[in-house]
């Protein structure tokens, strides 16, 4: 049972210590963290520290749920506690005591204290009320003297001020004589208020006259300074300062301030202009100019650098200076007019009366005007890079003047300045591109002209190579080497050299589109420059141009045809296939690679150059066929309406001059082998491909020869009509030709063989007359066949020139053909 | 609307020269002469039946020689002047002379005219254009309209005006021009200007074209190198006092106005071989008839260059017609120059075409086989120009 009290002992004690606890908390205001722990206090009644410890039930329950063993452990433990706890209880029984005796003796202590504080406020408070009355009685006595005094301080506050009204005009005069401008503006815009409120004053008044006349004077100092010359920037912008405290009109004083930087940098204009090469009414257009702005400091500069021829300095220099000098000095006016009227006036009160607003407005008439001026010695100067030698000195230029303009774009966001710089680059470049069409052009002329040159030598060569080359089925070989300059070489040159040309003018032009360079990335320079620009007016406009002066040398040729050698028009022809076929689409290609030309806007397509070319390849080679078919053909005519054919003697040789025209026939047909390809031929009779003539003669000519000109029949005509219908094709005699040898030497052969028979038929011939036709057109028809594409033309022609002769003959008895080929084979 | 089909009548010999009875305004008729250096050279005169589109035909003998240029008399029918080659032995003649037709030579054509030829009459000699000295004739053209009194013979570097009327049986030279330069000069064809009161002449040797006036015979312009090559062939525009056309062996034919004698007008070149003749249509000048010796002819509508290039506009001579409905004829669609149309029924080369002088849309062309093509203008063309 001794657990049983000990147990509820124990619980006891704890409660009671419990409880000192809390009360001590509660003295030492830890009530707050005692709250906390009594919150957390659980409400079991078997927590043997709660609140709600129920002794009986904890023993009830630990005798039910516990075995012995474990209820003698729980009470040997209790026990324990219980001890412990006792033994914290006394001591902490005896700290307290000590705590109550020492606060005891404390609070006795201080109850003597309190006790003589108590007499000596008593005292204090009495004292106090004395002070207060004997202060009340001072203040009395001191009330009006204080009010004298305070008005003795105002007056002389006053008249002080009074002074400095007075002493203000000989203040100023000394400010002005030491030159403290600022100081007297400082001292005058303090008095001013002062001196127009009592201006009613005549004593004022005076003052106020005074420094009226004097700050005139001072403003007067302000503007002569300002309209030096020689004052600094920073003296500028202070005057500037100063006479707009001065509430001198700003629109004034900006005018003045644009006039002065005006004349300063119409100097450097001038400085300029003498670089440019003086043309008379330039040079009096800048007299005149500067007469008229009439500044004394302005024709010094004038005089020294007139007379002085100077020589033409390079464009990049000329750029150089005009950026140095003009624009870099444009910019700084306008940096520090900017500064002075409208970042200034922004700030201060001048604000207000949309100052700002004003000056942006001078400003922005004052660049343009400058600029334009500027702008128009740039061009001129521009205008005179007519030479195409060194681009990049004028890309370079061009770079510079339009990145300088940046600086102009950065000071004045809003000016047009830039824009026309750009504009002005952009007329330049398309100027440019003219300047190097127009080159091109000159360049393909001059070289055409060296080819003419070129071939006029060797012709002269293949003449006495032909001449002295015996047969003329071999002087063909002979010609080709010996001429220097063959087409094929003339062609190659000539072709490659325009090559070369456009590829280095492009190169050139490519100057302006190089990433380095400021005004490249403009569209413009992206877009229009070019697709337009370069490939159109540049590239394709060459193209055209080659076809066309190859066209106008058809015409211009004329009826005469004389004027322009035949190979030449064979060479252009061939070119202008090349053209066709090859190089057109090259360069454009080239020219689209180099340019990246986006091609927003129309451009002229490949083909429809090709065709150009094509079309003046044809024009060309066939003009040369005419004019070839020309040249043999006056041989021919003269050759039979210079003979009295009735009274010719018996054939014995062919006729000089068939031989002539079969030399001819050949040399043009090694001319032409030399560009063109041989050319399709329709299928020869095998006779003839192996080119033993006799064979081919004997074996065919004679039944045909006989069967046209057999004179029995009185119905002749018939013959040749039944001819005509075995080749019912029609004979275009001028028509176009293919782009191959044959195809030309048929027209040539085809034009001179009309010829011929259309001479016989305008005259009358003789028996032997007949013979000799005879001779020649089998000497002719030896010869011609493998020249052309299809020899039964030459037959047919021939045949027809027989007929007819035979038709025209008196007495028509032809010639053994036998004999024919002997005098033919004798040549 | 189909065109009718062009007749073709076939000569036995080769022939060069046609023309058309200018005289004869009733019936539609062409005189061709041949050449032959074997057989009796002939005249055919060839009648067309326009309504049944048949041929007669009438033979003469024109025994003299090959004829390489005829003219018919404007005033006389039956007058008619050629150029032929006559031959004596081994000597070629050029010599020109003024024909008569036999009277009866209409009367038996029409019963027989198969077997005419088997009796061809022979050609009664009124003058032998014989200057005396060794010329040969290239042409001879008679005074357009006039009363077939005067007539110019061409020969060698010789123009020579000859009055028929004087004596009856011997024409005179009443003048003569003559063309000096460097080397042997020879016209190879002229026409007399049926302007100026018929007193000029126009004339063709080399490249050059040259008039003349025939008061004073001697020479008011010159178009050197007129074509490239020979000229051919020359004519009078009929409306356009200064307006001349020629062609030549350049393929080309060219329009000249001869008060600028710098550049011609207009050029033509359709054919691809020499063209040997040009011809105008008498009444409406815009169209124009080639021949050459691509054996093609070419009819053009030369509409800017004519007398009507509105249309059927009138020029200033015939304003006073033209007043009463201008309005109307401003709103046509005015035609541009075109090529009408180009015959191919030749086979050889055409040395002559001629405009009927009865019919306005009627033409001959004569090729040298010998082959007659009677041919008409288009008559989509017709109704275009007449309306």
């Amino acid at each position: 049972m001794d657990a049983d009290t000990d147990g509820s002992g124990g619980p006891d004690e704890s409660g009671r210590r419990r409880k000192v606890h809390g009360m001590l908390k509660l003295y030492y205001g830890l009530d707050e963290e005692g709250k906390i722990s009594e919150k957390s206090q659980s409400l079991d009644p078997c927590d043997i520290n709660g609140p709600h410890f129920d002794p009986e039930l904890y023993l009830n329950k630990l005798r039910r749920e516990c075995s012995l063993a474990e209820l003698m452990d729980q009470e040997t433990c209790m026990v324990k506690q219980i001890r412990s706890l006792d033994s914290d209880m006394q001591t902490l029984v005896y700290e307290n005591y000590n705590k109550f005796i020492s606060a005891t003796d404390t609070i006795r202590k201080m109850k003597n204290d309190f006790k003589k504080m108590e007499d000596e406020m008593d005292c204090l408070s009495a004292n106090m009320a004395a002070i207060t009355d004997f202060s009340a009685n001072i203040s009395g006595t001191l009330q009006d003297q204080h009010a004298q005094i305070t008005k003795l301080s105002a007056v002389h506050t006053l008249l002080r001020k009074l002074q400095f009204l007075f002493e203000l005009p000989a203040r100023l005069n000394k400010c002005l004589e030491l030159k403290a401008y600022a100081q007297a503006v400082s001292f005058h815009r303090r008095a001013r208020c002062v001196l127009q409120q009592y201006s009613h004053l005549p004593s004022f008044k005076g003052i106020q006259d005074d420094c009226h006349a004097i700050m005139d004077m001072l403003a007067q100092e302000l503007r002569q300074r300002f309209r030096d010359g020689g004052t600094s920037a920073k003296d500028l912008s202070e005057c500037v300062e100063l006479l707009l405290q001065l509430d001198e009109p700003a629109e004034e004083l900006c005018d003045k301030f644009l006039s002065h930087a005006r004349s300063r940098l119409e100097a450097d204009l001038q400085g300029l202009e003498a670089e440019i090469r003086p043309y008379p009414t330039a040079v009096k257009d800048a007299s005149a100019r500067r007469s008229s702005a009439g500044s004394p400091t302005d024709s010094s500069p004038k005089t020294s650098s007139l007379p002085s021829p100077t020589p033409n300095t390079d464009i990049l220099e000329f750029i150089d200076r005009g950026c140095n000098e003009f624009v870099s000095s444009l910019c700084l006016v306008i940096a520090s007019y900017q500064e002075l009227f409208i970042n200034h006036a922004q700030t201060g009160e001048l604000a207000s009366k949309n100052i700002p607003q004003m000056a942006n407005r001078k400003l922005h008439v004052f660049v343009d005007d400058l600029a334009a001026q500027y702008f128009s010695l740039v061009e001129r100067r521009i205008q005179e890079e007519k030479g195409v030698s060194d681009n990049s000195l004028l890309v370079r230029a061009l770079d510079r003047f339009h990145r300088r303009l940046q600086a102009v774009s950065k000071l004045l966001p809003n000016s047009t300045v830039p824009n026309q710089g750009t504009e002005i680059v952009i007329r330049a470049a398309t100027e440019r591109v003219k300047q190097y069409l127009a080159a091109l052009q000159s360049f393909y002329m001059d070289s055409l002209t060296d080819v003419r040159q070129a071939l006029a030598a060797p012709r002269l060569s293949v003449a006495g190579g032909t001449g002295s080359g015996g047969g003329p089925h071999l002087g063909g070989g002979a010609t080709s080497r010996d001429a220097p300059n063959s087409l094929p070489e003339l062609l190659s040159i000539l072709s490659a050299s325009i090559l070369n040309q456009i590829k280095s003018v492009l190169a050139s032009v490519h100057l302006f589109t190089a990433k380095d360079i400021t005004f490249s990335n403009k569209p413009y320079f992206k877009g229009e420059f070019c697709s337009q620009g370069v490939r159109e007016s540049l590239v394709v406009n060459f193209i055209k141009f080659v076809c066309q002066s190859s066209r106008q040398f058809c015409e211009s040729a004329g009826d005469k045809g004389g004027s322009t050698p035949p190979a030449l028009l064979l060479l252009l022809s061939r070119l202008c296939l090349d053209f066709e076929t090859s190089t057109i689409s090259y360069i454009l290609t080239l020219t689209d690679e180099q340019f990246l030309v986006q091609h927003h806007s129309p451009v002229t397509p490949v083909t429809i150059l090709c065709t150009e070319a094509r079309e003046a390849a044809q024009k060309l080679l066939n003009h040369y066929v005419k004019v070839q078919g020309l040249n043999i053909s006056q041989m021919l005519r003269k050759s039979v309406e210079t003979r009295d054919w009735v009274n010719t003697i018996e054939p014995r040789n062919v006729r000089a001059v068939m031989k002539r025209v079969v030399e001819d026939a050949t040399s043009i047909d090694v001319q032409v082998g030399l560009l063109y390809e041989e050319g399709v031929r329709k299928a020869h009779s095998s006779d003839s491909s192996k080119r033993t003539f006799s064979v081919y003669s004997s074996s065919r000519q004679q039944v045909r020869y006989a069967a046209s000109y057999t004179p029995s029949a009185p119905m002749d005509t018939n013959l040749l009509s039944n001819i005509h219908k075995l080749f019912s094709e029609r004979i275009d005699i001028f028509s176009s030709v293919e782009f191959n040898k044959v195809s030309v030497m048929t027209g040539i052969i085809k034009i001179s063989l009309k010829t011929f028979l259309e001479c016989v038929r305008l005259r009358t011939f003789g028996r032997y007359g007949l013979q000799q036709i005879q001779v020649d057109c089998h000497y002719l028809q030896m010869y011609l066949w493998r020249f052309v594409s299809d020899e039964n033309l030459v037959h047919f022609l021939l045949d027809e020139i027989v007929g007819s002769c035979a038709h025209r003959c008196l007495d028509p008895s032809p010639m053994e053909q036998s004999v024919i080929e002997v005098i033919c084979e004798r040549g | 609307m189909e065109d009718d089909a062009p007749v073709i009548y076939g000569l036995e010999f080769q022939a060069r020269a046609l023309t058309a009875q200018t005289a004869e305004t009733d019936a539609i008729r062409f005189l061709v002469g041949t050449q032959s250096l074997k057989f009796d050279n002939q005249i055919h005169i060839i009648d067309f039946d326009d309504e049944n589109n048949i041929i007669n035909k009438n033979v003469l003998l024109h025994q003299a020689g090959e004829i390489w240029h005829i003219a018919a008399s404007p005033a006389n029918k039956a007058v008619l002047s050629t150029c032929y080659n006559k031959t004596n032995d081994s000597k070629v003649m050029s010599c020109a002379a003024v024909w008569q037709m036999p009277s009866g030579w209409e009367t038996g054509s029409h019963e027989s005219a198969d077997d005419s030829a088997q009796n061809p009459q022979t050609l009664e000699l009124l003058f032998d254009l014989d200057s005396g000295t060794q010329h040969s004739s290239s042409c001879v053209l008679w005074e357009p309209m006039g009363d077939g009194k005067r007539v110019i013979s061409l020969a060698d570097n010789q123009a020579l005006l000859w009055d028929l009327q004087e004596s009856p049986t011997k024409a005179t030279v009443s003048s003569t021009a003559t063309l000096e330069g460097k080397g042997q000069l020879k016209f190879t064809s002229g026409k007399w200007s049926p302007h100026h009161n018929c007193s000029q002449l126009a004339t063709a040797n080399d490249t050059a074209i040259r008039g003349w006036d025939l008061r004073t015979m001697s020479q008011i312009y010159c178009v050197e190198n007129a074509h490239g090559q020979l000229v051919r062939d020359l004519d009078f525009n009929p409306n356009r006092q200064y307006y001349l056309a020629s062609c030549g062996d350049d393929c080309k034919v060219k329009f000249w106005d001869v008060r600028n004698v710098q550049e011609p007008v207009k050029t033509l070149e359709e054919h691809s071989h020499w063209v040997w003749s040009v011809r105008y249509n008498q009444s409406h000048d815009q169209l124009v008839l080639t021949a050459s010796s691509d054996s093609r002819l070419i009819l053009s509508n030369m509409v800017s260059i004519s007398s009507e290039p509105f249309g059927h506009m009138v020029d200033d001579e015939e304003l006073s017609e033209g007043e009463d409905n201008p309005q109307e004829e401003k709103v046509k669609e005015p035609l541009k120059d075109s090529v009408v149309s180009t015959y191919e029924e030749h086979e050889d080369s055409v040395y002559a075409a001629e405009w009927s002088s009865a019919d306005p849309w009627l033409f001959a062309s004569l090729s040298y086989d010998g082959r007659l093509v009677i041919n008409r203008v288009p008559r989509a063309l017709k109704y275009r120009i007449l309306l």
